[in-house]
C-alpha cells in the first residue's frame, strides 16, 4: 500500500518549521525522543553492566601465589607416593581441601629435574575426564578414577579409559628441609608444562588452542616457564 | 454509568430468573452476601475489564477428539508450581553457605515438622516434572501440534526444557552431600570442555578457578531467582499462545466439510 500523504522534505527549513537553520534536519520532537531514548539506554547500562561485571568478575580473578608446607623432606620417598592434604580454598571447610600425591623425583623414571620446582613430583588427584578424585593403587603403581574409569601409570600420564591428558600436577620446592607446595599447573602429554585447565581438556596438538588459558597469568611461581 | 453488553458465558454461569414465588418478603442473608459479592467484583471490572480477558482464556473452543493426552500440559504447569510453593517454604530453613549448607538441609529433613514431606516433594517433584515435560513433548511432536502456526510455541517449549533442565543442575547441588557435590564438579568440567569459550563457562559458574566459596550461593541464586524469573515469564507466554491459536485436533479425525460444501459434492 503506498503511502497517501505527501512525503516530506527531510529539511526543517523546507516544512516551515519555526527557528530552522539551513540545513538542518533534525525537528525538536526527533531529538527528543533521541534523547529520551538515549538517556533509557544509559539508565539501563548504569544497574546491568556494574551487575554484570560483579557476575563476571571471577573469571579475570587474578589468584595470589601460597605454598603450604606438608612436611620434612624425608617423608618423600622415590618409589612410590604419600597422600597429603592441601586447602586450595580457606574458611570454606572440607570443600576447600584436596589430597595430593607426593614423590621425590627419580631420575630413573623422570629424567633430570627441569628446574628447582621439580625436585619433588606432586600430582593432583583432580582426574582429567571429568574431575573426580583419583586414588594412587600401590599393588598397581596407577592412579584409578571411581566416576567412569580412568587409570594413569606412575608419572600421572593416561593408561587408559577416558582422560583427556596426564594428572596436573603442582610446583614444588624445599625451604629449611622441609617440601612446600604451591600452585598447580597441567601437562600435556610429553609433560610439558601449560598454566592450569580444567579437566577435559586435552592440550596435545590442537586442544592447546581450543582451551585457551586463563587471563589470570600470575598463577605460576616466579621464574616459572609457563 | 451504562454497562457494557456482557459476552457470551456458558449457560451454567448465566444469572438465574427467580422462580415463582420466590423474592417475595424479605431478603434472604445469603442473598444479601451474593449480591455483595457480584458488587465487588463488578467494582473491579468496572476499572479493569478483566472479565473479558478471563472469559477470552477459560471459555475457549476445543477441537472435537481432545483427550487425556492434552492434559500433559497442565500437569507440567502444575508440576511447577509445586516446585515453587515447595522451594519458597524450602528456603525459609536452607543456608547456601559452603559450611551450613549440609547440616541445614539435613535439619529440614530431620527436625522441620513435616520438613522430610516437603523437602521429598521438591526433589521427586522435580523428576516428575522432568517426565511430564518429555511426554508432554512427546504428545505435541506425535500429534504435529508444532505445525504451522505454532511453531514459535513449540520454540519457546524448547528454551522451556532447557531452563528447566539448568533449575536441576543447579538444584542439586544445594543438598551439599558427598553426591551433589561431585556431580556439578562433574557437570562443571563438563561444561569446561566447550571449544574456545568453555574455559571460560566454567570458571563463571564456579566463581573461580576452584570450587569456592560463592560457587554453592552462585547457583542458588540462578537456581531461586534469575531462572524461576525467566520462568514464570516464558510460561505466560507459552500459555498466551496456547489460548491465542486453540489446540490441535487429534492426527486421526478426519476433516468435516461445512454443510453447504457436502451438499455440493452429492
Amino acid at each position: 500500500m503506498a503511502d497517501r500523504r505527501q512525503a516530506k522534505s527531510p529539511y526543517t527549513e523546507d516544512r516551515l518549521i519555526p527557528g530552522a537553520f539551513e540545513g538542518e534536519t533534525v525537528t525538536r520532537r526527533r531529538f527528543m525522543v533521541g534523547s529520551v531514548h538515549a538517556a533509557g539506554v544509559a539508565a539501563a547500562a548504569a544497574f546491568t553492566l556494574p551487575a554484570l561485571g560483579f557476575a563476571l568478575g571471577p573469571i579475570f580473578h587474578r589468584g595470589r601465589i601460597s605454598w603450604q608446607d606438608v612436611g620434612p623432606l624425608s617423608d618423600f620417598p622415590d618409589t612410590t607416593y604419600v597422600p597429603r592434604v592441601l586447602t586450595l580454598t580457606p574458611d570454606i571447610g572440607e570443600v576447600g581441601k584436596t589430597t595430593v600425591y607426593i614423590r621425590k623425583h627419580n631420575p630413573s623414571i623422570d629424567g633430570k629435574p627441569k628446574d628447582q620446582y621439580d625436585n619433588y613430583v606432586a600430582i593432583s588427584t583432580k582426574c582429567m575426564h571429568l574431575g573426580c578424585p583419583v586414588r594412587y593403587i600401590e599393588a598397581s603403581q596407577r592412579f584409578v578414577c571411581p566416576c567412569h574409569g580412568g587409570v594413569y601409570d606412575f608419572q600421572g600420564k593416561r593408561a587408559g579409559g577416558p582422560p583427556v591428558r596426564p594428572l596436573d600436577r603442582f610446583y614444588t620446592r624445599s625451604a629449611n628441609g622441609r617440601l612446600e607446595i604451591g600452585p598447580r599447573f597441567s601437562v600435556n602429554s610429553e609433560l610439558r608444562r601449560f598454566s592450569p585447565r580444567d579437566p577435559g581438556q586435552p592440550l596435545d596438538g590442537i586442544g592447546q588452542y581450543l582451551y585457551p588459558r586463563r587471563f589470570d597469568t600470575t598463577n605460576k611461581p616466579p621464574g616459572a616457564k609457563s | 454509568m451504562p454497562k457494557l453488553p456482557a459476552p457470551p458465558i456458558p449457560a451454567a454461569l448465566k444469572p438465574k430468573p427467580k422462580r415463582p414465588g420466590e423474592g417475595n418478603g424479605k431478603t434472604k442473608p445469603h442473598e444479601v452476601a451474593a449480591e455483595a459479592g457480584i458488587h465487588a467484583v463488578d467494582w473491579v471490572d468496572e476499572r479493569t475489564s478483566l472479565s473479558g480477558g478471563l472469559r477470552w482464556l477459560m471459555f475457549r473452543k476445543v477441537p472435537k477428539g481432545t483427550n487425556w493426552f492434552y492434559t500433559l500440559g497442565s500437569a507440567t504447569l502444575f508440576a511447577f508450581l509445586a516446585q515453587a510453593v515447595t522451594g519458597v517454604f524450602l528456603a525459609m530453613y536452607y543456608d547456601p553457605s559452603a559450611i551450613h549448607a549440609y547440616e541445614s538441609a539435613r535439619y529440614i529433613t530431620n527436625e522441620v515438622f513435616l520438613g522430610q514431606f516437603v523437602r521429598g516433594m521438591h526433589k521427586w517433584g522435580a523428576t516428575v516434572m522432568m517426565i511430564l515435560i518429555f511426554l508432554h513433548m512427546g504428545r505435541t511432536f506425535f500429534f504435529g501440534a508444532y505445525k504451522y502456526p505454532r511453531e514459535l510455541n513449540w520454540v519457546i517449549g524448547v528454551v522451556l526444557l532447557v531452563l528447566t533442565m539448568v533449575m536441576a543442575l543447579t538444584g542439586y547441588l544445594l543438598p551439599f552431600d558427598q553426591r551433589s557435590y561431585w556431580a556439578t564438579i562433574v557437570a562443571d568440567n563438563i561444561n569446561g570442555t566447550g571449544p574456545l569459550v568453555g574455559p571460560y563457562l566454567a570458571d563463571f559458574l564456579r566463581a573461580g578457578p576452584e570450587f569456592g566459596a560463592t560457587t554453592l550461593s552462585r547457583f542458588y541464586a540462578i537456581h531461586m531467582l534469575l531462572v524461576p524469573g525467566a520462568l514464570i515469564a516464558l510460561i505466560g507466554a507459552h500459555l498466551y499462545l496456547v489460548a491465542k491459536l486453540g489446540t490441535t485436533a487429534p492426527p486421526w479425525l478426519k476433516v468435516e466439510p461445512p454443510e453447504e460444501l457436502r451438499k455440493a459434492e452429492v
